[in-house]
This record gives structure tokens, C-alpha cells and sequence, in this order.
């Protein structure tokens, strides 16, 4: 050994624990074992307080009988069922209002958002006040506002007011008829699926086609065909197997058919519009990034103005757009849980409350509670991220 | 090398935390404190409300001005903390409050899994309905199919579902977190009825905004024995709570008023002498001074009194005694003796 240094002279090696990466590795080891025994220690601290207390723990309330009701389920549900299943119905009721909130907030951020750069004085005006306002009020006297402004002009159930006799509005909801499927729907089901799967390789061919030959194609009218037609068509094959549930009043609420509920459509009117507001900035904030030479050289093309937004600025405004958009699907997720105050039966309203509050097992619910608002953002994320590294991949 | 500085000062910390005593230690807290932290309702006339002021009162506040004037002989030295259904128990666990005093009822599993204990009952309850007088409805059980406003967090959700499957009938609950805001839905024909503690429902209904038109169904479904609440664990606060209660029970049946206190000084009665801390056991086996009850009555008042100043007739509320009257005058209120 130590005739080899002499023959090849290199600098000393440091001794094992002085190299700097055996050093941060074992700092950070230290550092993840400090944490692991910081969370394992408050576990245990707060078993022991909570036994010590006469607190019950453990999850076993999960399959105990709930016995309350609740307003709105998507899944059946009675006070015969289990506390687990107001678990399901919260977090349904939370991914219903969550994911209509995130598609109407989308739409009304675009338009408004396009709007505010529009060179018409008025729609520009327009958008910047709907922006300005609701952007700047909180969020949950805005769901109040909607609640209370919705109940409060509506009729009793007696005196609804009748749409084609087929649609009611009262105090108490929408109600419109709800499908009953009889023997041979799933067909109509198996035709749409095929439809929506030849509309896909149908936009596929047109796009080749238009690259390799320059010939557009009405893809949107073919897929519209496709989809709408060919279920359509083994529905009336199939003698139309649907019949309607319809709904009737009866001595205090209407009976029968499908309802929405004016919680729901309060919380849903007032998210969307106040998340709508970011939206649109972010996307102004987008377009706006596009060098405005993209703009004219579209023009110079002979693009007319509505394929130049659409081809050509807002698939680079996209990139700038999609992080800002994440973070308000992300902000929207969380604010659906105001709903409890309008008494829209969310998660937070039916498991984080009711259930809480009747079994008193508050750190096992709270614990479910977060993991859900946890595995919710982090899809969103996931997702939102993904997309975002397609749309970045395009750039040539 | 500063993260590890961190993480070892919390690690620290929650080794103190670790080691709370537990015992004794709320009697301690409060003194050293200065004031009573009470849980009492976010607004319910006639138990707990405040007015414009910020001035607490009603039969609940009663009880924790009770406990203060026991303890500090000055039943002013109280700081509220106004909570829904949903936060009270969570308040009184993390030691938010020293006791609650807000309309809650003694039930088995808040007993027994909840880590609570119940001092006593103030107010024997139950539940009931209120409709509007147009819906032209007599009793509950032709409420079939109607929907009903209720608050979150309530032995009334669990009891409106139970009448309602025994009886073979359905409803709608629509379930909000505050009252304020189970008012305001009903006012606005949201639901048919609003259901709750009876009693709960005469205060509720002079927030409507039009109070005649609401009328109270004779039914009662449920037994709702209402009463302060303090957090297991800590059994001497605990007696310090239900025995000045107690105090007001033994004070009505023995005639001992705010109004006549100071001449009962020189009964010669013993059960008064015993009350008035001028002979027997007095405030030594609670860890009190002798004049803790004396304190009670002179500042609060006698159970009687306290009721009739916030929900009888003294009040807007004009609730009668019924089940609330003592227990040698028809009624369920009776306090073991002191001596
Ligand atoms: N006795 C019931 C409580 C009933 C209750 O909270 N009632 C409502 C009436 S709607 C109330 O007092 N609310 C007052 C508040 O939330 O401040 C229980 O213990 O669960």
C-alpha cells in the first residue's frame, strides 16, 4: 500500500467520515430517524392522554350503527347504516360538488379571462368587474349570499313553479324526472362506448391526414355524429327501453324523480364564480406571455383571428396557464369544505361533524379527514402535472 | 447542524407534554387564572346569550357564574366561550374550557366514551317540533314525508331518525352547523319543521321573523336531561361543579333567596346553618371557604329564582316549571343534602 502511493501520487483520501457524502447521508438519516421518532412519540403521547382521559380510540366505531339521517346521498343511505358508510357519502358528496365546481370554474375562467383582452370596450369592461368583485369578496359570504338569494324567492313545495310539467322549482330543489333503465339499456351503453372509441380513431386519421396532406377534416361534426347517432340508433333498435320516474308533490315535499338540492346549487354557483375570477387571471396572465409577434405572424399566415387564439396563442399560453390552474383546482378542492355552513352534507359537514360529534372520536376522523383532502389534492396534482409535461413536450 | 438543534428542542417539548398531572390541576388553572373559562351556547335566550353589551346571561351562564362565586366569591369572574353542538366536546377534552354549561344532554355514550363527566341535571328536557301555524299540521305524526331542520352534532339527529323508524315514517333532515343558521333556513321555508330541545324551541322562536306564525307540537319524543359537563380525570373540580349546583337545588327547597339571605344568617334551622357554612362539613371537603354556597345564593340566586329570572316567568321565554319544579312540588329537581 504504501509503496503504490509513492509510485501514483494522488491526494490523500479523506477518511471515511469526513467525505462529505457519507457525511450529508448520514445527517439526513438522523434527521429522517428525528422525525420518524418525533411523529411515533405524539402518537403515543396522545394514545396515552386519551386513555388516560376515558376517550375511546381505534376505528372500531366504523362498523357501528350511524343512526341519524342524511340530506343528500348518491349511495343508499339510512340511519340503519354503518358510521364507515357516512364516511362514503361525505367524501361522494365532497368529489360531486369538487369536480362540477373545478368544470364550471374552468368554462367561466376562460371565457371571462379571453374576455378581459377582447378589443370590444363593453365585454372587456364586463370581465374586468365580474373579476374585480367577486375576486374580492370572501368566499363563504358569497356561498351564504348564493344560499339565502336562492331560498329565500323561491315558492313552497305547494306552489312550484312548472316547467313542461315535467320540472319543478321550489324551496326545496330542482326536481326532474329521474331515469328508470329496463332489460336492454346496457346495449345503448356498449353503442356509446363504441362511438366515443371510433370518434377517437376518427380525429386520429384526420389529424394524419391533414399533416400528410394538408386537407382539414370535420372532425367535430363526425364525432358528434358518431357519438350521439349511433347510440341513438340501438336505443330505437331496442325499442326504447327507459321510462321515467316522475316526480309528484305529495302533502310536504315532492315525491319521486331526481332533485338538486339548493345547497348543492349555492355552493356550486358561488365556488365556481369566485374560483372563475383567479382562473381568468391566470389565464389573461398566460395569453398575455405569448410575444404578441406570434400574434402577427399568425395573421401574416392569413389566419383569421379565432384559429389564431385557438392554434396558435393559447396552446403556449396553455404552459403558463396549467401551474396556475392546478394550484386554484387545489384551492377549490379545500373551499368546498365551507359547504357545512349552508349545511351541504360534505365530507367535513357529515364525517368531521356529525360523525365526530356523536362517536366524540375526534382524532381518528380528523386523521381520515385530512388523508382524503390529502389523496384528492395530491391526484389533482399528479394529474395536472402530467398534463403539464405533455404540453411542454409539444415545444419544437 | 441547526435542524438537529430543532429537532432535539422538540423533542424536548413533547416529553413536557408527556407529563401533564392531570388531578386537581383545573381547580389550580382557574385560580391562578383569575376567571372560570365556561362553554356555554353562540346565542339561545333564556340559557345563554349576551347581549349587545357582551353581558352573558340565562340559566346555563347561571351555572358557571354559580361556580365562579363558589370559588372566587365573585360570580362576575367568568370569560365565555360560545360553542355550536359540533365544538363543545372538543373544547372541554383539550382543556380549551373548564367546564360547559350549554344545553347538552346527559347521555350514555357522551358518559361513557367521551371522556366526560356530567355534574347534574339543570334542566329536565325534551325533544319537540315547532311548524309554521299555514302548514295547518296538529301533531308530529302527521308530519310523514316532511323535511327538518336540524343543527349538527345533536342528540336531536339521532332522535328525530329513531321516531321516524319506529313510527314507519320518513323525513328529510337538512342539518346546518349554527343555530342561527337553522333559523334563518326554516324562516325561509327550507324545511317544514324545526325540531330540538322543547324548551330550546320557545327561544328560537322569538328570532323568527314572525313568531306568532310558528306554533310548538304538543309531542315530546325523547328525554333530554340538559345539565353541566367537566372533562373526566379531574374529580375534584368536577364535585366543585355539581355541588354548587347542588347549592341552588338545597337553597330553593330550604327558602334561602338572594332576597333573604342575609336574615337567614341567624336561622336557627341547621340545614340552613349547615348551607350557609356556619356549622357541619362547610366548603372544607371541596377545598372551598365556608361561604361558597352563601357566595351562590347572595350573587346568583337560588335554582328557583335563576329560573324564573331567565325562563319563567320573569322572562320573555314563560316557560313553566312542570318537570323542573322541585321534587316536594310535583317536579324531578332534587339535590342530595349537605351535610
Ligand atoms: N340537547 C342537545 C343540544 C341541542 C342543541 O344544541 N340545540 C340547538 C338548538 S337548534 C342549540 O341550542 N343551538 C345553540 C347554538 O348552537 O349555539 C344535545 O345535547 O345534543
Amino acid at each position: 500500500m504504501a509503496d503504490e502511493q509513492r509510485v501514483v501520487p494522488e491526494p490523500a483520501k479523506a477518511a471515511f467520515w469526513r467525505r462529505p457524502a457519507v457525511r450529508s447521508l448520514f445527517f439526513q438519516m438522523l434527521l429522517i430517524a428525528g422525525i420518524v421518532f418525533f411523529g411515533y412519540t405524539i402518537f403515543q403521547n396522545t394514545l396515552h392522554n386519551m386513555q388516560q382521559r376515558g376517550i375511546s380510540t381505534g376505528f372500531g366505531f366504523l362498523n357501528s350503527e350511524a343512526g341519524f339521517g342524511i340530506l343528500m346521498t348518491l349511495i343508499p343511505f339510512d340511519e340503519t347504516y354503518t358510521y364507515g358508510r357516512t364516511f362514503l357519502v361525505g367524501l361522494l358528496n365532497t368529489l360531486l360538488v369538487a369536480s362540477l365546481g373545478i368544470i364550471f370554474a374552468t368554462i367561466i375562467g376562460f371565457i371571462m379571462g379571453v374576455s378581459r383582452l377582447s378589443r370590444n370596450w363593453i365585454i372587456s369592461r364586463l370581465a374586468t368587474v365580474y373579476i374585480e368583485v367577486f375576486r374580492n369578496i370572501p368566499l363563504l359570504l358569497q356561498i351564504m349570499f348564493w344560499y339565502f338569494a336562492v331560498l329565500r324567492p323561491l315558492p313552497g313545495p305547494r306552489q312550484s313553479m312548472i316547467f313542461n310539467d315535467t320540472l319543478f322549482l321550489n324551496n326545496r330543489g330542482l326536481y326532474m324526472p329521474s331515469p328508470i333503465y329496463e332489460q336492454g339499456f346496457w346495449l345503448v351503453v356498449v353503442a356509446l362506448l363504441v362511438a366515443i372509441a371510433a370518434a377517437v380513431l376518427v380525429a386520429r386519421w384526420a389529424h394524419q391526414r391533414q399533416e400528410a396532406t394538408g386537407q382539414p377534416f370535420h372532425t367535430v361534426y363526425a364525432a358528434i355524429g358518431l357519438v350521439l347517432g349511433l347510440p341513438l340508433l340501438t336505443f330505437l333498435m331496442m325499442g326504447s327501453p327507459l321510462s321515467w320516474d316522475m316526480p309528484v308533490l305529495q302533502r310536504f315535499n315532492m315525491g319521486g324523480g331526481m332533485v338538486v338540492i339548493p345547497e348543492l346549487a349555492a355552493l356550486l354557483v358561488a365556488l365556481s364564480i369566485y374560483t372563475g375570477t383567479f382562473i381568468a387571471e391566470a389565464v389573461r396572465s398566460g395569453i398575455l406571455a405569448v410575444s404578441h409577434g406570434q400574434t402577427e405572424a399568425a395573421h401574416a399566415l392569413g389566419l383569421r383571428p379565432g384559429p389564431t387564439l385557438r392554434l396558435v396563442i393559447i396552446p403556449q399560453a396553455l404552459r403558463v396557464i396549467i401551474p396556475q390552474l392546478t394550484s386554484q383546482y387545489l384551492n377549490l378542492t379545500k373551499n368546498s369544505s365551507l359547504a357545512t355552513a349552508i349545511g351541504y352534507p360534505d365530507l367535513v359537514a357529515v364525517f368531521a361533524g356529525t360523525t365526530l360529534n356523536q362517536t366524540g372520536q375526534a382524532v381518528e376522523v380528523i386523521a381520515m379527514t385530512m388523508a382524503v383532502y390529502l389523496a384528492i389534492s395530491l391526484s389533482i396534482s399528479l394529474f395536472m402535472n402530467w398534463y403539464n409535461k405533455r404540453i411542454q413536450l409539444v415545444e419544437r | 447542524m441547526k435542524k438537529i438543534h430543532v429537532i432535539a428542542s422538540a423533542v424536548a417539548l413533547t416529553a413536557v407534554m408527556s407529563s401533564n398531572a392531570f388531578a386537581g390541576a383545573t381547580l389550580d388553572g382557574v385560580k391562578k387564572k383569575g376567571f372560570v373559562q365556561c362553554g356555554v351556547s353562540t346565542g339561545l335566550p333564556g340559557f345563554s346569550s349576551a347581549d349587545e353589551k357582551g353581558n352573558w346571561s340565562g340559566l346555563d351562564v347561571d351555572v358557571c357564574r354559580a361556580v365562579a362565586a363558589a370559588v372566587f366569591g365573585d360570580a362576575g369572574k367568568v370569560k365565555y366561550t360560545p360553542l355550536t353542538a359540533k365544538e363543545r366536546f372538543t373544547a372541554l377534552q383539550s382543556g380549551e374550557i373548564d367546564m360547559l354549561s350549554r344545553n347538552t344532554t346527559w347521555t350514555l355514550t357522551r358518559d361513557s366514551s367521551l371522556g366526560l363527566n356530567f355534574a347534574g341535571v339543570n334542566y329536565y328536557d325534551g325533544q319537540g317540533f315547532m311548524v309554521t301555524k299555514k302548514l295547518g299540521v296538529k301533531s308530529a305524526l302527521e308530519l310523514d314525508g316532511a323535511s327538518f331542520c336540524i343543527q349538527a352534532g345533536t342528540t336531536t339527529e339521532l332522535n328525530l331518525a329513531d321516531y321516524f323508524r319506529a313510527n314507519d315514517m320518513s323525513y328529510t333532515p337538512v342539518t346546518f352547523d349554527s343555530s342561527d343558521e337553522t333559523v334563518k333556513a326554516f324562516d325561509s321555508g327550507r324545511c317544514d319543521a324545526l325540531t330540538s330541545d322543547q324548551s330550546q324551541l320557545y327561544a328560537l322562536r322569538i328570532k323568527l321573523g314572525n313568531p306568532d306564525g310558528a306554533l310548538v307540537l304538543p309531542e315530546v319524543i325523547s328525554k333530554e336531561p340538559l345539565g353541566p359537563v367537566t372533562a373526566q380525570g379531574d374529580e375534584e373540580w368536577y364535585k366543585i361543579v355539581r355541588w354548587s349546583l347542588f347549592a341552588m337545588l338545597n337553597a330553593e327547597e330550604l327558602g334561602v333567596s338572594s332576597a333573604n339571605v342575609e336574615q337567614m344568617m341567624s336561622s336557627s334551622d341547621p340545614n340552613i346553618r349547615r348551607l350557609l357554612g356556619q356549622e357541619g362539613i362547610k366548603g372544607g371537603g371541596l377545598g372551598l371557604a365556608d361561604d361558597w354556597a352563601t357566595n351562590i345564593i347572595k350573587q346568583v340566586g337560588n335554582y328557583g329564582e335563576a329560573f324564573e329570572r331567565n325562563v319563567g316567568q320573569g322572562s320573555a321565554l314563560k316557560i313553566a316549571r312542570g318537570q323542573n319544579a322541585l321534587w316536594n312540588k310535583g317536579g324531578l329537581q332534587y339535590a342530595p343534602p349537605i351535610r
